[in-house]
């Protein structure tokens, strides 16, 4: 994984400002009330379940949805009265839309029709860009005997010659490959540093938006759940929505006891008592059903017999399940005493040994690793 | 693949396409090869005498009169061609752009509505409305506006053009709706995005991507309309022959089937060389392609 947050200052200029942005489709209320703060230079991605609004949002900054009431600023200019034509944004739409007449040179050039430079100057920016992405001497070639990965280069290619403020991804990785998703993951983030433009990036996949992302909005149902960093995001979920749609998290019911001094204790089923500080509670909860207690699989260990652990706590459990991964183990475990199960995966170092399913063992935990939502 | 899979394959697609093989040469080649076979033939008075001749060919080459009323269809189906296509590019376009998804069968439904009657009834219901006392003329006269019918309206190549362009629209519609339709509209987002407003985004990739659809348009309603023999005979009032009328004339009212078969297939020939020219302008067209 390529850590792609760069050390920026916090107080880089705004370059996109969505204010309290309303979308209706006739009844259906598609955008809620979007306020966001998009920086200059900034890796940004919009995160979420398909139908939550995030390939919405991305096309109203783009220009190709109006909105219905609210402001869209890019780079300190409103754009309400703006086409699309005329925003200094541009897009890699998820389809590629690679124009199937023209050839790969002629597609990366389509946007410098009214560039007063020559055609010599023109063909050198052409041949720039396609290096850019990997694509030399693709100039000649007809877009329709390009692969899915190299439709995408050539896309991107073609915004990126037109020097926009912001570069517009709509799900681009969505078509290829898991290799070559990766693969494209880390040119992306080398790009987007090398260019230095705002990229917008519109993705279902939390896993990619965590790699190349400094920060994420989480979405669902039209409003941004959580905006935060990636470490944030994934360590200290707002929502349980979020909680559960990044990454994996086990939730098991807490009861509270007692709330004194910005510590909350609760009591769960089968870890015990626990003191939670207020920076481990989340108050957005859309269930009734009570408070609960999140935490991730990687959280807790699995101890072998007689070995100790620099955790503070530690508990009994039974194995119900063993899932090998290579790499990784996961392992279903059902709490002493409880009818609770929790996932947790422990990394396959030299010298531990897999256990088996049915077999009784001890976790090892820390209260600071969970997250109480309430 | 191996071979012996290939040889099976074959012959099977050989037994499929037999029978509809068979029906086109009863239907289509057997025909074409009487009316050539004719045309090498001497004529004697009310029969065909069986003595090979270029006669026919000749004669009608060096004929001022087939010169010009092949030429005449050339110009009539050439304008019929481009009225219709231009005509139809704008409905298929609405059609495709315009109109809700869920409507779309329904537009379709109703293009197709005047097919519902013979064509000989629709020709000749142009003739109803741009007649002498016509709907076009008692309408005007009714309204004031003129004193006199207009004659100019009808019996004329105007009107020729006219209504074969109306006869002719659903099939220049149909194709370039169709080619419209594959048209994956992000790219016309992309166009947009990439700096070109709405005109110059259809200039740039909706019409090159839509000319396959207009090309097949102007060979299928060029290829037909050229030897059109009713509109000539009811709108043109008999007195604007075109090729057709002409092979008509010789083959029964002067019962000269050599020379009316001459007459054909130079007709066959000159759409043949027309066609071919569209054929290749429509592989130029096609060169990149998705």
């Amino acid at each position: 994984m390529i850590a792609s947050r760069d050390q920026r200052p916090e107080t880089a200029r705004p370059m996109i400002e969505c204010n309290e942005i309303q979308k209706y489709y006739g009844d259906y209320h598609a955008l809620r009330g979007i306020d966001l703060v998009i920086r200059e230079g900034e890796f940004f991605s919009l995160l979420g379940p398909s139908g939550c609004g995030k390939t919405t949002l991305l096309r109203t900054i783009a220009g190709f949805e109006g909105i219905s009431s609210g402001a869209v600023l890019i780079d300190g200019k409103h754009m309400e009265n703006v086409p699309a034509n005329s925003r200094p944004t541009n897009m890699v739409f998820q389809s590629y839309a690679i124009f199937p007449h023209l050839t790969v040179a002629q597609n990366v050039a389509f946007g410098l029709r009214r560039d007063p430079r020559g055609k010599s100057e023109k063909a050198a920016l052409v041949e720039e860009a396609l290096a850019m992405v990997g694509l030399r001497g693709y100039g000649g070639r007809a877009a329709h005997a390009l692969s899915g990965g190299q439709r995408q280069r050539v896309a991107l290619a073609r915004a990126l010659i037109l020097k926009p403020k912001v570069l517009l991804l709509d799900e681009p990785l969505s078509a290829l490959d898991r290799k070559m998703r990766e693969q494209m993951q880390v040119e992306l983030i080398k790009l987007q540093r090398q260019v230095g433009i705002t990229f917008v990036l519109v993705t279902h996949d939390q896993e990619e938006a965590l790699v190349m992302s400094d920060r994420i909005a989480v979405m669902f149902d039209g409003e941004i759940a959580q905006l935060d960093e990636p470490e944030t995001l994934y360590a200290r979920p707002k929502d349980r929505r979020v909680a559960d749609f990044i990454g994996v998290m086990n939730f098991l019911p807490a009861q509270i006891t007692r709330e004194a001094d910005g510590i909350v204790s609760v009591d769960v089923p089968g870890l015990g008592p626990v003191e939670l500080p207020e920076s481990q509670v989340s108050r957005a909860n859309p269930d009734d059903s009570g408070p609960v207690l999140g935490f991730r699989p990687e959280t807790m260990t699995l101890l072998t017999p007689g070995q100790s652990s620099q955790h503070a706590r530690e508990t009994d459990v039974v194995i119900d399940e063993v899932v090998y991964y290579g790499d990784m183990t996961y392992y279903d475990l059902r709490l002493e005493d409880t009818q609770h199960t929790v996932r947790i995966s422990m990394r396959n170092v030299f010298g531990r040994d897999v256990q088996s399913v049915g077999t009784k063992a001890r976790v090892a935990w820390s209260p600071g690793s969970l997250v109480l939502f309430r | 693949m191996a071979k012996p899979g290939m040889d099976r394959e074959a012959r099977q697609g050989l037994t499929l396409i037999a029978p509809p093989f068979l029906y086109a040469l009863a239907i289509l080649a057997a025909p074409v090869l009487t009316i050539l076979s004719y045309s090498f033939l001497t004529d004697g008075y009310l029969e065909v005498i069986g003595e090979f001749t270029f006669g026919n060919y000749i004669q009608v080459w060096s004929d001022p009169i087939v010169r010009a009323v092949l030429l005449r269809s050339l110009a009539v189906s050439a304008a019929v061609t481009v009225v219709t296509v231009l005509l139809a590019f704008p409905v298929a376009y609405y059609l495709s752009f315009v109109v809700k998804p869920e409507r779309k069968s329904m537009w379709l439904f109703l293009i197709t509505i005047p097919f519902w009657t013979s064509y000989l009834i629709r020709v000749f219901l142009w003739k109803v409305i741009l007649g002498y006392n016509g709907v076009i003329n008692s309408s005007l006269t009714g309204l004031g506006i003129i004193d006199q019918p207009l004659t100019f309206i009808l019996y004329n190549v105007n009107s020729m053009v006219l209504t074969l362009a109306h006869a002719y629209a659903p099939f220049a519609i149909l194709p370039i709706f169709v080619a419209l339709e594959k048209i994956d509209r992000s790219l016309l987002e992309a166009g947009r995005d990439l700096g070109e407003n709405r005109l110059m985004t259809f200039w740039r990739v909706t019409l090159p991507l839509a000319m396959p659809g207009v090309v097949a348009a102007v060979l299928i309603v060029f290829i037909p309309t050229i030897g059109d023999y009713v509109t000539p005979e009811l709108i043109g009032g008999g007195k604007i022959p075109m090729i057709a009328n002409l092979i008509q004339v010789q083959m029964l009212a002067l019962d000269n089937r050599p020379l009316g078969s001459a007459l054909a297939v130079t007709a066959m020939l000159v759409v043949a060389v027309v066609s071919l020219i569209f054929l290749w302008l429509n592989r130029r067209f096609l060169r990149v392609k998705q």
